[in-house]
């Protein structure tokens, strides 16, 4: 992996983390209702988890599969499905089903998996993990031994944006209960979700580009 | 298209919410109860500042006849900021308002001119039975997932059970029925949440044979209207506990719970007890794991000279109150009753919502009162404070004065008329006065009666919170 791969993963988590609809939110209302710091900081370690599962699900089928095929097939299409999903996610304005408010951190953290993989969290993380150099081996008819290795560097990749997002979650969460309050949110909270499907599909477009 | 950033309408807390500036225009229903002309939403000025203030500035005619409008809510509100599916770059727009009798159901977006709402959908019959099993829509909240709509009657025919059902948020087509399991319920009328409790609440009135052609005197006294409420799980649509206030206490109509999300308590008014003619105010909330209702408040009857009473309140020579509407301002400390009956709006002060105390009165039209609006002494006004609607910053209520017509009819039978009037609040020590300068009536209204007042921007009635 790459400083620059590791700084895109970096960013990329923070940028979930930011969003408070990825659960840092969900985090502050349940320690508001419970009026207790700690319901929130028991919070954000279930919401992390369910959001890096979805993701590493993603990223380790990518970097496995990518071991075993040809990388141009690979990016095209995986650039193909983010601009897709990207402009479903731009022009759909399905709402996510609601789920209720009174879960368990098990239950949490099946919540915060559904959003991310609704959102395509993992999508979004595909362009960095085909910008490092392919493993040994790929494009060369492909080898199924070296699966279980590229899975784990799918897992790592996972593993380091899922930390960034936990971090920048944390400190939103604290910031808004301990200091700004709710109220904060009605000015503040600028439309992640629209911004969200440009990435999307503007790193589809990136992927597409660099691979023909 | 979704907004940038929040619809500034949009508050995390009732805390905040109580802080939003005073609404400008007033949205009422209004029907004309011969079903020969087109209902209504008129818009009322409310801005004291304006040269218009208190008189009708807009108006929007609906395209059918004989739908006899009632309530109505907004597309979207608060609720919006939930934390598990947030979509606050929404906007408080469309204003969703069905036809109580007609079963139809018109979406209005009053963006392009505030004042002049134009109708950009109508639901059709068909499609609310169709799609949902149901007919007679009554309460619209704006959920975090759908637009929930209560209705008091079954469809293709069957007189129930009634329930609820859930419109798209963008598209507003019906999407089914919520419940997936009901449970005993089968007489509906309003409902409510607690949302960070994943509860709903509902009360029960009765079905449309029961109310449509009037109140029916043998169901009443042989207590068949509804007397219950209804705890369900939202998450789950399941029903969990009917909640008997006792058959006497008939019809428990609407719903104010809590608008602070910590709190799992919530008021119901008792129209009237077959038993002595009072009407009751109950408050639910948590026993346990099991819910619960105490009764807080009894209003009597007044005794009146039978010559002055109604063919049907003759036999009984007293003036029942008709609690027919409650609304409990937004920082949970005002409770507002509506005497229907007697001609009287209540405040009581519900810091301790089991422990009511009363902060203020005022009294217009009534049965036997008919009581004058301070701006017109020489005028009796028939019809009394019946629909309430208090603003978010909890310093003015609204009331309207028809209740429902083959209803107005029978308590009223030399006509109910029609009138607004807005009261002053002291929000710190309680107590309550008519504003002079605000007095639309009569002629105002264009021959159509009033029901229920919606406020630009919120009211203490269309919002629910998630955040402390």
């Amino acid at each position: 992996m790459t400083w620059a791969q590791l700084a895109g993963l970096v960013a990329l988590g923070a940028f979930h983390g930011l969003n408070p609809a990825m659960g840092w939110l969900f985090a502050v209302a349940r320690g508001l209702q419970e009026g207790s710091r700690a319901v929130l900081l028991r919070s954000l370690p279930a919401i992390a988890a369910g959001h890096g599962a979805s993701v590493a699900v993603l990223a380790s089928l990518v970097t496995a599969t990518r071991s075993m095929l040809a990388s141009t097939v690979l990016a095209v299409s995986t650039g193909a499905l983010l601009v897709a999903f990207g402009l479903w996610r731009m022009l759909a304005r399905r709402h996510f089903r609601w789920v209720g408010m009174r879960l368990s951190l098990a239950q949490l953290a099946g919540w915060s998996f559904l959003v991310s993989s609704a959102h395509g969290a993992g999508l979004m993380l595909l362009p960095v993990l085909l910008a490092g150099p392919a493993p040994a081996g790929a494009g060369h008819g492909g080898h199924l031994a070296a699966a279980p290795a590229g899975a784990l560097s799918g897992l790592v990749a996972a593993g380091v944006h899922t930390v960034a997002m936990f971090a920048v979650a944390a400190g939103c969460a604290l910031l808004v209960h301990e200091v700004l309050g709710t109220g904060v949110l009605r000015r503040a909270w600028l439309n992640l979700d629209r911004l969200w499907a440009g990435v999307l599909v503007a790193t589809g477009l990136v992927t597409l580009v660099t691979a023909t | 298209m979704t907004r940038w950033t929040p619809d500034p309408t949009f508050y995390a807390s009732p805390r905040d919410a109580v802080q939003a500036p005073p609404e400008k225009l007033a949205y009422v229903a209004a029907f004309d109860r011969t079903a020969q002309r087109p209902d209504a939403i008129a818009v009322v000025d409310v801005d004291p500042d304006s040269t218009g203030y208190g008189t009708v500035v807009g108006w929007t005619d609906l395209p059918y006849t004989g739908d006899e409008l009632h309530h109505f809510g907004w597309n979207a509100c608060s609720s919006a900021l939930c934390p598990t599916a947030p979509h606050p770059h929404v906007e408080r727009r469309y204003l969703i308002v069905p036809g109580l009798r007609s079963s139809r159901i018109y979406v209005l977006d009053t963006r392009p001119d505030p004042a002049r709402p134009e109708v950009v959908k109508v639901l059709d019959p068909k499609e609310l039975a169709d799609g949902a099993g149901y007919s007679r829509p009554h309460t619209v909240h704006c959920g975090p997932d759908g637009i929930y709509l209560s209705a008091l009657g079954g469809a293709h025919g069957d007189d129930g059970p009634g329930g609820i059902a859930v419109l798209d948020h963008d598209t507003f087509e019906v999407r089914g029925g919520w419940e997936a399991d009901r449970g005993p319920q089968f007489l509906a009328y309003d409902f409510w949440w607690h949302l960070t409790e994943d509860v709903l609440v509902s009360s029960e009135w009765g079905t449309p044979s029961m109310i449509e052609d009037g109140i029916v005197g043998e169901l009443l006294l042989g207590r068949r209207y509804g007397h219950a409420l209804h705890f369900w799980d939202l998450r789950r649509r399941r029903h969990v506990q009917t909640v008997d206030l006792g058959d006497q206490y008939q019809m428990p109509l609407e719903l104010r719970p809590a608008h602070d999300p910590t709190k799992a308590y919530g008021f119901v008014g008792v129209v009237i007890s077959v038993e002595d003619l009072s009407a009751s105010i109950w408050v639910w909330h948590r026993d346990g794991e099991r819910w619960a209702a105490t009764r807080v408040i009894d209003i009597p009857a007044e005794p009146a000279d039978p010559e002055l009473l109604p063919e049907l309140l003759k036999p009984f020579g007293a003036v029942p109150p008709l609690v027919t509407d409650i609304d409990l301002s937004v920082d949970d400390r005002f409770l507002y009753v509506s005497c229907w009956g007697t001609g009287e709006l209540l405040q009581y002060d519900v810091s301790d919502p089991f422990h009511p105390v009363r902060t203020g009165s005022v009294r217009l039209g009534g049965i036997v009162g008919r009581v004058a609006h301070p701006a017109r002494p020489d005028l009796p006004l028939a019809g009394g404070p019946q629909m309430v609607e208090v603003s978010r910053d909890g310093r003015r209520v609204y009331l309207t004065n028809s209740l429902y017509g083959a209803w107005d009819d029978q308590f009223y039978p030399d006509g109910v008329g029609a009138w607004q009037a807005k009261l002053d609040v002291d929000p710190e020590a309680g107590g309550i006065t008519v504003d002079q300068r605000f007095f639309p009536h009569g002629d105002d209204f264009r021959g159509l009666r009033v029901h229920q007042t919606r406020l630009q921007g919120g009211d203490a009635s269309s919002d629910s919170y998630c955040f402390r």
